[in-house]
């Protein structure tokens, strides 16, 4: 796999696999989303610790709207969606499509994140600050820290798509789009997580 | 082009390497010179031990040379020389040329180094970390001083290093295995790297969040474990645990891997009960998983929890029996030679067995009470881990440095330095296991006289002082043996790794091997004609270009460290953005390696 080579005609169907560095990355990646599922689950482990330890800060209760929540839910298992989309066109040797789509997950992504900075600046006005109990350290910790995954995506998805913006699909950019792609599937499951245990058990 | 690559500077070449054989050779050098300083750590202690009410140390001095002692030997000295050899020889086992990601291989020794460098400035900025290596809140939350924040982000910085390191070698044994070496055909010691390469993966981003946790709480007001805002500090505890015993099984399983290469091929048999030793290490690393709260026994989990820690604990003895009785049954009938890396693999076996035993004594929940925080643990842990890991260390030294270093450690000072080195180790540590039963607690800085311990401490003293002059004697070893030019296969060894020349050439195998058996090279020995079988014709081989961005990356997150202790936003900031836009540039910027020409490849295997 020596030059960069170009051959949308040529790709092979699943171009993100087709060179050996592909696979390594493919498989080095899979690897790296199970380490971050240990350090997701050690946050969700704490939270579950601490978050009836309030002290005299607000409650769960107090704090927690479903429909924002629901509204963000909604944005980003979208930005799966799309970013599905975006990989069916990879496969299909349509880099247009995979450029759109890729795109189209990014902007969902933004929103999200805009979203969650108006959720937590009302949660700070409401008088729940990172440090008023170990719920709040511990909740601003665990959302915050996906919040830091999803706007690591979206600068890394981003600097994708500028950086190959006229290249087309070749057998190197290939597997960078697909593990992005995994890596945003990963962001969006552990929002779900983040739902369920967080939102549906705190309202 | 390969031109162009020998005019380079050596110590640019050094700094920019992505090379695996470099790279091991240079977690070796690091390793060793923090095993050194964890060793005079240790020698320290003993001197403040050696009589009662001796004033040799502050206690303030010997609660950071405990700490750091621990945290040292730990995570900057076992682990980086047991990634030494993984580097170097795992790749050579499998058949590959390089390891899955060479770039990544180099960013996560420097991650390491800048990490055991920040850790160990400590000592000159304010004062070493001095909660212990469990540094367990709230001692280390809110009654430590800045060592402990050193001791936060040092181990961040130097655990991505592992954690990247795990993950890359999880991969390279996967996708990199040369046709023909199937899992069940792999080496011991590339297995049992595999498993501790996975514990890794899977044990370090718990303690990744407990550092985290860790520093949010000391450098930015969070309360997790502020019981008085709703805190719980047996959450710190958890984590910790939770990552700290998989990471004793990631010290010893590779261990037990170069136990298990060293002991077939100095008895001149195939180990025995392959299948059993690879299932039986599988069955370590998952159950490694299952057994953190037989470290707080005494906490408070209650009965029920700690009967099933304790089972969990005592179930581990199984697969490790299995594991004792082929090691036996491999030497039972062989032709055994005793070179000093079998001498310290023999040795191995009683000395391990006896921190096991221990081991279960410890995991009897009821009967921890009595041992818990006392000398008889101090005993157990530097059993196991002195004659299980530190052995493996010196066994595989001994085993791989002809083809790592191209010349033969001398074995009349290789077996001055076995016998001292297990007299002094076992005069040590035996004591302590009575020093424990009478009483002694360990983390104490001294003791009173009278209380029927003085002369076990002395003697504990005595032998820490064997195992130094031991110790020198490996470094005058590793100096005046430099001369003793080895071979390519000095102990008529079984694997692939003494399939090629020595010096390593920088491509590793110039075809690469077609592999027929377990024990690929004695298999061609016995069967074919003493060569390796290529699996491709000679041709131009791909390799990657090295670089000086991993240096930066780490550079960036050691600065950023700095403003996070002092408070100097300014200085994080510039250290994230180093980090990240040496992250930017490896994205953006595409490289493709270089060639070595066929040409080039058949003058260099001739004259090799």
């Amino acid at each position: 796999m020596a030059e960069a080579v170009k051959h949308e005609q040529t790709l092979p169907s699943h171009p993100e696999k087709a060179t050996l560095e592909g696979k390594n990355k493919f498989l080095g990646f899979w690897f790296f989303l199970g380490g971050e599922t240990v350090l997701f689950a050690s946050l969700f482990g704490t939270y579950l610790g601490l978050r009836n330890g309030v002290a005299d800060g607000p409650t769960s209760q107090d704090l927690f709207h479903l429909d924002l929540v629901f509204i963000m839910t909604m944005i980003l298992l979208t930005s799966s969606l799309t970013s599905v989309f975006a990989m069916i066109n990879m496969k299909k040797g349509n880099f247009k499509g995979l450029i759109i789509w890729m795109w189209a997950t990014v902007f969902l992504g933004a929103c999200f994140l805009g979203f969650e900075i108006y959720e937590f600046i009302v949660y700070v006005d409401y008088g729940l600050g990172f440090t008023t109990s170990a719920f709040a350290s511990s909740f601003y910790t665990l959302v915050g820290t996906h919040g830091g995954h999803v706007l690591f995506g979206i600068l890394w998805i981003s600097t994708l798509l500028i950086r190959y913006r006229k290249a087309g699909i070749t057998l190197t950019n290939a597997p960078k789009f697909y593990v992005a792609s995994l890596y945003w599937h990963f962001i969006d499951v552990v929002w779900v997580f983040i739902f369920t245990v967080v939102y549906l058990m705190g309202v | 082009m390969s031109n162009a690559q020998a005019q380079k500077s050596v110590l640019w070449d050094w700094l920019t390497t992505v090379d695996h054989k470099k790279i091991g050779i240079m977690y070796l050098v690091a390793g060793g010179f923090f095993f050194a300083l964890g060793g005079l750590e240790a020698i320290l202690m003993r001197i403040q031990l050696m009589f009662p009410n001796f004033d040799f140390v502050t206690a303030q001095t010997f609660n950071e040379l405990l700490t750091m002692h621990g945290t040292t030997m730990i995570f900057l000295a076992a682990m980086p020389l047991l990634f030494g050899f993984m580097n170097y020889i795992v790749p050579l086992q499998i058949g590959a040329r390089d390891v899955a990601f060479p770039f990544l291989n180099s960013l996560g020794f420097w991650l390491f180094l800048f990490g055991g460098v920040l850790l160990n400035l400590s000592w000159f900025l304010g004062g070493a970390p001095d909660a212990g290596w469990t540094a367990y809140v709230p001692l280390s939350s809110e009654y430590s001083g800045t060592g402990i924040d050193y001791y936060v982000l040092g181990l961040q910085i130097s655990g991505l290093g592992t954690l990247i390191a795990g993950i890359n070698f999880l991969v390279t044994i996967i996708n990199m295995r040369a046709p023909g070496m199937s899992m069940m055909r792999m080496p011991l010691f590339t297995w049992s790297s595999f498993v501790a390469s996975a514990l890794i993966l899977f044990a370090f981003p718990a303690l990744t969040v407990g550092l985290l946790l860790l520093m949010l709480e000391r450098l930015f007001g969070a309360t997790y474990f502020a019981v008085d805002v709703g805190g719980n500090v047996v959450i710190w505890q958890h984590l910790f645990w939770i990552f700290g015993h998989p990471e004793v099984y990631i010290l010893i399983l590779p261990a037990f891997g170069i136990f298990s290469e060293v002991l077939s091929t100095f008895s001149k048999k195939r180990l025995f009960g392959y299948s059993a030793m690879v299932f039986a290490t599988l069955i370590i690393g998952f159950l490694g998983f299952m057994v953190w709260a037989h470290h707080m026994f005494t906490v408070g989990i209650g009965p029920v929890a700690n009967a099933i820690f304790a089972v969990a604990t005592m179930a581990i003895a199984v697969p490790t029996g299995i594991k004792i009785f082929n090691w036996l049954f491999t030497m039972w009938g062989g032709r055994i030679q005793f070179t000093t890396a079998n001498l310290f693999a023999i040795a191995f076996i009683p000395s391990f067995v006896m921190g096991g035993v221990t081991g279960i004594m410890l995991a009897t929940s009821a009967a921890n009470y009595q041992f818990h925080d006392t000398y008889f643990v101090v005993a157990h842990f530097h059993y196991v881990i002195i004659g299980g890991v530190v052995f493996g260390l010196f066994s595989g030294a001994f085993y791989w440095w002809p083809r790592m270093f191209g010349y033969k450690l001398n074995e009349t000072l290789g077996k001055w330095f076995f016998w001292l080195f297990l007299f002094g180790f076992h005069l040590t540590f035996f004591v302590q296991h009575f020093i424990g039963l009478m009483g002694m607690p360990r983390r104490v800085a001294s003791y009173l006289p009278g209380q029927g311990i003085d002369e076990l401490n002395f003697v504990s003293t005595m032998g820490a002082f064997l195992m130094s002059v031991a110790f020198i004697l490996l470094v005058v070893n590793v100096i005046v043996s430099v001369k003793n030019k080895s071979e390519a296969d000095p102990w008529d060894g079984r694997t692939l790794e003494w399939a090629i020349p020595t010096p390593t050439p920088e491509y590793n195998f110039a075809q690469t091997p077609l592999v027929r058996e377990l024990d690929a090279l004695w298999y061609e020995k016995t069967h074919g004609n003493g060569k390796i079988k290529a699996a491709e014709p000679l041709d131009d081989i791909h390799m990657p270009n090295g670089s000086i961005l991993p240096i930066f990356m780490s550079l960036g997150l050691f600065l950023a460290s700095f403003g996070l202790i002092y408070q100097v936003h300014p200085v994080t900031i510039i250290g994230l953005a180093i980090t990240l836009g040496a992250m930017f540039i490896r994205s953006i910027k595409e490289d493709h390696g270089y060639h070595i020409h066929k040409e080039d490849i058949k003058k260099e295997e001739g004259v090799g």
